[in-house]
């Protein structure tokens, strides 16, 4: 089971945007989609390394803002002829604040 | 003896319980009960009709005299609970006491009253009860202002214009009912409100009630004042725990009870809107129904267990037609399925996961609704119907959505074709003549005879009228839609669509929510189309719009004051580099637009940096915009030997009157002093060089991928007319240029002599232009930075939270 950590209020990020969570595990980017569902990605295009947290939010998909690949938040799956995949994390709502995995404390096994 | 059941609160969930322990065991308990209100128990939810005036008081009363009458209730209404004496099992009012075997406590929810200065005035109330409606009633022919566009709130400002109220609602998210509702849904209901007479103002935030004696307008943050003889707060509801927190109860968002509806005083129990049940609050009546009947079987000593179920919301207003239940939030691997029909203003929206559905949202058509939300409760597996599913429970292979629709409403004197100022009707008469290949249509209504990029529209007027044989229409503006980006800007205009939401409805989009491609486009459209209405959407600009700074490919940012000109003094000097210290900058630069870039500013130093260059006097240089860059000039005569007019002093009015507009893509000015052209004014978008004679104005230059000289567009002796001339090929290029399309491009397109004929040869309209120049200019002419480094913007410039630190501890 997920265990899951508040990282904040859903107001603290504009609809259709996203605010970045910095972690052991390097800079996490928190989504907002128009309907106030959430998700946790990856800050880090795997194209240039691109803060994806500045992209364009549409629908559950997001536009790296350096060379506009296109994400699937659900996923992290790049779409179209863009191969690659941004990690994705638990990111959930409760009671109007954002949690997100709590593993996310910890430094990775790899690292 | 019978034991005595106190009730505290005479609602609907009480009242419902009564009822339920009375027909059950007529003769167990001897009830007393206590109402703040000077009633008993009516039907709250019917409210809404007596406020629009369907119903009276009277018919919306659930318990008269007579019923309490005849089950012995001991009613004490009018008299307030004060205190609760548990050790004792006594309640007190301020007239007296009761003793207890049971108490129940059904204090429902007080309002949310926002604090804002003048909260207390005579004249704001919120809606709980019949005396809020009698004020609101009162309204009739008065201004009426509703704080809160949520499901009340609504109820409140349509009950009131039915009375004849001039009614506004301020609500401060983007969309109406945002918790029930997506963007597109709160759209359709917007725009039917507005059919009301309602003003409906978004993203507005209250800053303060106005008024002396009593309210008389509202503030909000933004500077707007809405006039109000009534101020309605209805911001939200929260459960009224007063009597059991000081009773030392049990009590989180709510009191605390268990499934049995017991707290934690097992004397004492409670139901309705002041309960929390496993951190749930409830605010929809059919919950506090299924609690009325657990309760009544609790008092009676049989087993009972209330589970809540999910709800379905619907709104009270005659005429609008939503439904909304389930979740949107949570969870990935979400999938939905929409369906618009913007012709009859119909949107539908189902949220799947795998195979079952787990919300829905319908606006316009709510007749499937029971139906969607029996499979959304009843978990039922849909892949065997997934395909037809949106089509609801009737469908018997019925047709697509037709995205010709919004061109099929178009009324008949809708213009067509911009340049040869062609209507619907005149095609479809040219049709019905006999006409029907485009070039035929052309040649006989000149529609799509000149800049061409309305081919698209005329074929899609002629496939209405013909019955859908399309040829050769151009492709879309992206994936979202088959309409180009010129018709889409038509519709925009025909059809006065103002939101991003509605355009979307309205023209069919195929997506939920656009593409990088589509969305800064239609915020340009629509910023361009209604400079006073629309509001920027931040989140549909591109990251260095949005952020007002260049982001570099390290995720830094480069930032670029404004210079007036290429002019600067000492002091601006000494804070660009008191800045450039102070937050360790690691490149200056000057850049080709004659001024300074600082390079590698992290995001979070943003607003700081920008508060310490205003301070300086110095605004952003928009050196990221689809809108004035900058205007280059050469020093010109006051120092030049060989220079013909102050083209400095030329650029910096120029600049000081252009900056801050947007238009479809960068626009570069230059202004040189003479023909030698020391300020490189014939490769900039527009330039001017100046002779003796007067201005040579050109456009049409470019020095990027593409190279392009200037082309010469009017000379005239004055400066003043010069300056007309470019404000309005400026206007004239905003207006009518695709998004993207610098001045060479459109130019390309549309041709100079049209543009020669709009600015140069015809002098009311170039009047006109350079009057809606300055109208949207009213509202952008204004410092981003100054706006985003106040002290409650500049913390969202850094991160959210930061995990490392809890990490180390």
């Amino acid at each position: 089971m997920t265990i899951f950590v508040d990282i904040g209020s859903l107001d603290d990020i504009p609809a259709q945007g996203a605010r970045v969570v910095r972690t052991a595990q390097g800079c996490v980017a928190v989504f907002r989609t128009a309907d106030d569902r959430v998700f946790a990605l990856e800050d880090r295009c795997p194209h240039k390394g691109g803060p994806l947290s500045e992209g364009i939010v549409h629908g559950t998909f997001v536009t790296c803002p350096l060379h506009n690949w296109v994400f699937d938040m659900n996923t992290g799956q790049a779409q179209g002829a863009d191969e690659g995949r941004v990690r994705t994390f638990a990111a959930k709502v409760q009671g109007g604040r954002i949690l997100i995995d709590a593993t996310l404390l910890r430094r990775s096994a790899a690292a | 003896m019978k034991k005595k059941l106190v009730v505290i609160g005479a609602g609907m969930a009480s009242g419902r319980m009564l009822e339920q322990l009375f027909d059950a065991a007529p003769d167990a308990w001897d009830v007393t009960l206590f109402n703040a209100e000077p009633r008993g128990n009516y039907n709250r939810l019917m409210l809404s009709p007596v406020l629009s005036g369907e119903k009276t008081y009277d018919q919306i009363v659930t318990h008269d005299d007579t019923w309490y009458a005849t089950h012995c209730v001991d009613c004490r209404f009018g008299e307030p609970v004060v205190r609760i004496d548990r050790k004792n099992r006594l309640v007190y009012s301020n007239s007296g006491g009761a003793p207890y075997d049971a108490l129940v406590i059904a204090t429902g929810s007080a309002p949310f009253i926002i604090p804002v200065p003048g909260k207390d005035l005579p004249g704001v109330v919120t809606y709980r009860d019949l005396e809020d409606t009698q004020a609101m009633i009162d309204t009739a022919g008065k201004d009426a202002v509703v704080i809160g566009g949520g499901l009340l709130g609504l109820e409140a400002a349509a009950g009131m214009a039915a009375r004849g109220a001039r009614v506004t609602v301020i609500h401060l998210m983007g969309h109406l009912m945002e918790r029930q509702l997506d963007p597109a849904a709160g759209y359709l209901l917007q725009r039917d409100l507005e059919k009301r007479g309602i003003t409906v103002h978004c993203k507005g935030a209250t800053k303060a009630i106005l008024g002396t004696d009593r309210a008389e307008a509202v503030l909000l943050e933004d500077g707007t004042v809405y006039p109000a003889d009534l101020v309605c707060m209805a911001v939200g509801i929260r459960p009224e725990v007063r009597l059991a927190n000081d009773a030392h109860l049990e009590v989180e968002r709510g009191i605390v009870v268990d499934d049995a509806l017991r707290t934690s005083d097992p004397h004492v129990f409670a139901l309705g809107e002041c309960v929390e049940h496993r951190g749930q609050v409830f605010g929809l009546v059919a919950p506090l129904y299924d609690q009325a009947k657990v309760l009544a079987k609790t008092l009676l000593g049989e087993a009972a267990i209330f589970a809540p179920v999910q709800t379905a919301t619907k709104l009270k207003v005659t005429g609008c037609d939503l439904f909304s239940a389930g979740d949107f939030a949570d969870a990935p691997g979400r999938e939905d399925i929409v369906f618009r029909d913007p012709g009859r203003g119909i949107y539908k929206r189902l949220v799947l996961e795998g195979d079952r559905i787990v919300g829905v949202v319908m606006y316009g058509d709510t007749a499937d609704g029971a139906w969607f939300y029996g499979l959304m409760k009843d978990g039922t597996d849909i892949s065997d119907m997934r395909d037809t599913l949106i089509f609801g429970p009737a469908f018997q292979g019925g047709a697509a959505p037709d995205p010709m629709a919004a061109v099929a409403a178009l009324p008949p004197e809708a213009e067509i074709c911009g340049c040869n100022g062609v209507s619907k009707g005149t095609i479809l008469d040219a049709v019905a003549g006999g006409a029907c290949t485009l070039d035929a249509v052309r040649a006989c209504t000149k529609a799509s005879a000149s800049c061409g990029t309305c081919s698209g529209l005329v074929q899609q007027v002629m496939a209405v009228a013909l019955g859908g044989e399309v040829q050769d229409t151009p492709v879309g503006m992206c994936k979202c839609t088959n309409h180009s980006h010129e018709d889409v800007r038509r519709l925009i205009r025909a059809m006065g669509l103002k939101s991003i939401p509605a355009v979307m409805q309205e023209l069919g989009w195929k997506t939920v929510g656009g593409c990088h491609s589509c969305r800064p486009a239609l915020n340009f459209y629509l910023l361009a189309e209604y400079p006073l209405e629309y509001r920027d959407d931040r989140q549909s600009r591109f990251v260095n719009e949005r952020n007002h700074a260049n982001i570099q490919k390290d995720g830094t940012y480069s930032v670029v004051p404004r210079m007036w000109g290429g002019v600067t003094t000492p002091a601006e000097l000494r804070a660009i580099a008191d800045a450039a210290e102070k937050y360790g900058v690691p490149m200056v630069k000057v850049t080709g637009g004659q001024r300074i870039d600082l390079l590698g500013v992290r995001k979070e130093d943003l607003p700081h940096m920008w508060a310490d260059l205003n301070a300086a006097g110095m605004v952003s240089g928009a050196a990221y915009s689809k809108g004035l860059r900058t205007v280059k000039t050469c020093v010109g005569k006051e120092f030049c030997r060989v220079g013909t007019q102050d083209s400095t002093g030329l650029g910096i009015k120029l600049e000081k009157l252009m900056w801050g507009s947007w238009t479809p893509h960068k626009l570069k000015l230059g202004v040189s002093g003479c023909p030698r052209n020391c300020a490189e004014a014939t490769c900039k978008d527009i330039g001017v060089v100046c002779v003796d004679s007067g201005y040579n104005i050109v456009i049409g230059g470019a020095a990027g991928m593409e190279v392009r000289e200037t082309v010469p567009l009017a000379l005239t002796p004055s400066e003043d007319e010069a300056i007309q001339i470019i404000l309005a090929v400026t206007q004239l290029y905003r207006e009518n240029a695709r998004y993207l399309d610098r001045i060479w491009k459109w130019m390309g397109k549309v041709g100079l002599g049209w543009i020669k004929a709009q600015v140069v040869d015809d002098m009311e309209n170039r009047r006109t232009l350079v009057e809606r120049f300055e109208i949207s200019q009213s509202v952008y002419r204004r410092d981003p930075w100054a706006d985003l480094s106040t002290p409650s913007e500049t913390p969202k410039w850094a991160p959210l939270a930061d995990l490392t630190l809890e990490a180390a501890e």
